[in-house]
């Protein structure tokens, strides 16, 4: 399989007041195209640090990240932005939906970003909520939703734009069990019939189990790796 | 425009204090659309074509001041002097000291000074001939209902008769119509009465004049006939002062009061209130929103989509409260000056004032909504995710 993430001496260092507080240390990794990793950890291990430089939100102190031969650490703000918008979907613990969008408008939203029309982009939308089995709730507000539609619902906004890779971030952490394994399936779904590559921080050792591989991070250091 | 539906549901996301803040914005532009058609009435009194021929000539030292009425013979007698005429405030009130009435005592060729108030042949001579006659405007009569031939009582609130009343009698012998009703709100109020039983009636004029009015030939020799004019009494114990008509009428109103200065600073306390106001309504809504405006940048939205999104918001509930405030000073504005009886002549919300309030309307929106706008664009991701 082909490595669509390339991380090499990545180093993540951030100044709280005077103090330096070193979050990640020279981290090494490869991840091939189409996988579906998980990444555990104690709370403070910087898996969501690492997560967050996957997935461009962040810049690196030290060292370089690459995905797709794009490096990352040397693009600016703006280019990050743009990078994000074509190439990565985001799933968050408490789904920050727009409350006062609908879920069909909610799932526009990253295609607001391209040249769509405004038919094509409520056509795609309409395709994502079907593919999270939530087609017809389309019209309904992340109030009137359950926790686990409502992630759904932040799934189909993750895959509408049909980015390389999806990055989620405790994607099951504020929900209940059933709900997390629907989720967990359709993650698990979107990874081995649609090809998407996955990247899941998670707490939960019946959530990693979905993913192919498990990566431990202590105090900023990877140490295990574990095959699913 | 893609955006416009994500930048309405921001504004109403808090229906109740998006509604409130409205209601305060509608409210300062109502005032606004009120006060600028106040001010635009005063500033265009005395502006006409007709206007631009005739000079009004007073006192230096005050409107209040008398003039002899020997000067009337010097005056035309100046290059460039077609007609002059006299008039003095008679400072009249119907029935009840609160109805006042702009009456004037003139001399029978005043009428023909201006041009732009019409009266029938038969009206003009009856005026001409009668001592006791009056001429009123159209709006007047129509708001104490008066029809010529009637016989009126009014009360002079400065001038006696001879008897020591004040109380005087007059035979509505016409009525004078505007020519241009836009403009015409002030000759449609006004009462005319005659010069002769005027100055005979009451002791206390004595051949004095309150101003001269002269119309002059050529509207470009204005000016030099103005400067002779007041050459004629220089030095002496009645100085005058000549002006146009526009400069006059501006002249006498700044001594009643300074309507553009009271205007500006009405308008300045509301709207640094209503900036205050729609700023704090900002400045909470976005520090509300932060976590949804960083999952925006997370998906891709740029910095700078972001600050014009806030800005956006800022400038539409602006636009929104402000063109309803102004659309309602528009409706108001004809019915208040209905509901006077033409005792106040509004004119509506003109282009100017449009195009004003638009200008007030996205600056404002612009001001307020630029600390919260640069606050969501300099929002860091991850902190505004991790509630940082």
């Amino acid at each position: 399989m082909n490595t669509l993430i390339e991380i090499r001496d990545l180093s993540k260092v951030y100044e709280r007041g005077r103090q330096k507080v070193e979050v990640l240390h020279h981290i090494n990794l490869d991840i091939a195209q189409g996988d579906f990793l998980a990444l555990m950890g104690p709370s403070g291990s910087g898996k969501t640090t690492l997560l967050n430089l996957i997935g461009g939100l962040d810049t690196p102190t030290g060292g370089s990240i690459g995905v797709a031969g794009q490096r990352l650490d040397q693009m600016g703000a703006g280019a990050l932005a743009r990078w994000r918008a074509s190439h990565v979907g985001f799933v968050f613990q408490f789904y920050n939906l727009m409350p006062m969008l609908s879920a069909q408008r909610n799932v526009e939203l990253p295609l607001l970003l391209t040249k769509l029309s405004a038919a094509q982009r409520k056509k795609n939308a309409t395709i994502a909520l079907q593919l999270v089995g939530l087609a017809d709730r389309a019209s309904h507000k992340p109030g009137e939703l359950s926790g686990g539609q409502q992630q759904r619902v932040a799934i189909a906004r993750a895959i509408v734009s049909d980015p390389t890779l999806l990055v989620c971030d405790e994607p099951t952490g504020d929900l209940d069990r059933q709900s997390a394994e629907e989720v967990l399936g359709l993650l698990r779904t979107l990874n081995r019939e649609h090809g998407k590559t996955i990247v899941m921080v998670t707490h939960d050792p019946k959530a990693a189990e979905y993913a192919n591989h498990t990566l431990h991070l202590d105090k900023g250091t990877l140490v295990e790796q574990a095959a699913a | 425009m893609k955006y416009l539906h994500l930048i309405w549901a921001a504004l109403f996301r808090r229906k109740a204090r998006t509604i409130l803040t409205l209601v305060s914005i509608v409210a300062a532009f109502l005032l606004f659309g009120m006060l600028d058609a106040v001010r635009t009435s005063f500033d265009q009194a005395g502006q006409s074509a007709n206007g631009a021929q005739r000079l009004q000539t007073g006192s230096r030292l005050s409107f209040i001041q008398t003039l002899p009425q020997s000067l009337e013979a010097q005056i035309a007698q100046v290059p460039g002097v077609k007609m002059v005429t006299y008039a003095n405030w008679f400072g009249g009130a119907y029935q009840d000291p609160h109805n006042q009435v702009f009456s004037f005592a003139v001399e029978p060729n005043y009428i023909d000074l201006y041009p732009e108030i019409e009266v029938s042949p038969a009206e003009r001579k009856a005026f001409d001939e009668t001592r006791t006659g009056a001429l009123v405007g159209e709006k007047l009569a129509q708001r104490f209902h008066w029809k010529v031939g009637d016989k009126i009582p009014m009360q002079s609130t400065i001038f006696p008769n001879r008897e020591g009343s004040k109380n005087w009698t007059f035979d509505i012998v016409g009525i004078m119509h505007s020519k241009d009703k836009k403009a015409g709100g002030f000759y449609d109020q006004m009462f005319l009465l005659h010069w002769k039983y005027f100055d005979e009636t009451t002791p206390y004029n004595r051949g004095q004049v309150g101003w001269y009015v002269t119309r002059v030939a050529d509207v470009n020799q204005a000016d030099r006939v103005a400067r002779a004019i007041d050459a004629i009494s220089a030095n002496s114990d009645h100085e005058t002062r000549t002006q146009t008509e526009q400069a006059a009428t501006a002249s006498w109103m700044k001594q009643l009061a300074d309507i553009g200065l009271i205007v500006g600073s009405i308008m300045g306390a509301v709207f640094f209130t209503l900036v205050l106001l729609s700023g704090n309504t900002m400045m909470q809504a976005v520090r509300e929103r932060t976590s949804e405006l960083a999952v925006l940048k997370t998906i891709g939205f740029s910095s700078a989509s972001v600050l014009a999104m806030v800005l956006a918001e800022s400038v539409l509930l602006l636009l929104l409260g402000g063109l309803i405030g102004l659309g309602l000073a528009a409706l108001i504005i004809p019915a208040v000056s209905a509901g006077s009886g033409g005792m106040l002549n509004l004119p509506g919300v003109g282009a100017g004032s449009w195009l004003l309030g638009l200008l007030l309307m996205v600056a404002i929106g612009l001001l307020v909504g630029a600390l919260p706008a640069l606050r969501a664009m300099r929002l860091n991701i991850v902190d505004a995710l991790a509630g940082r």
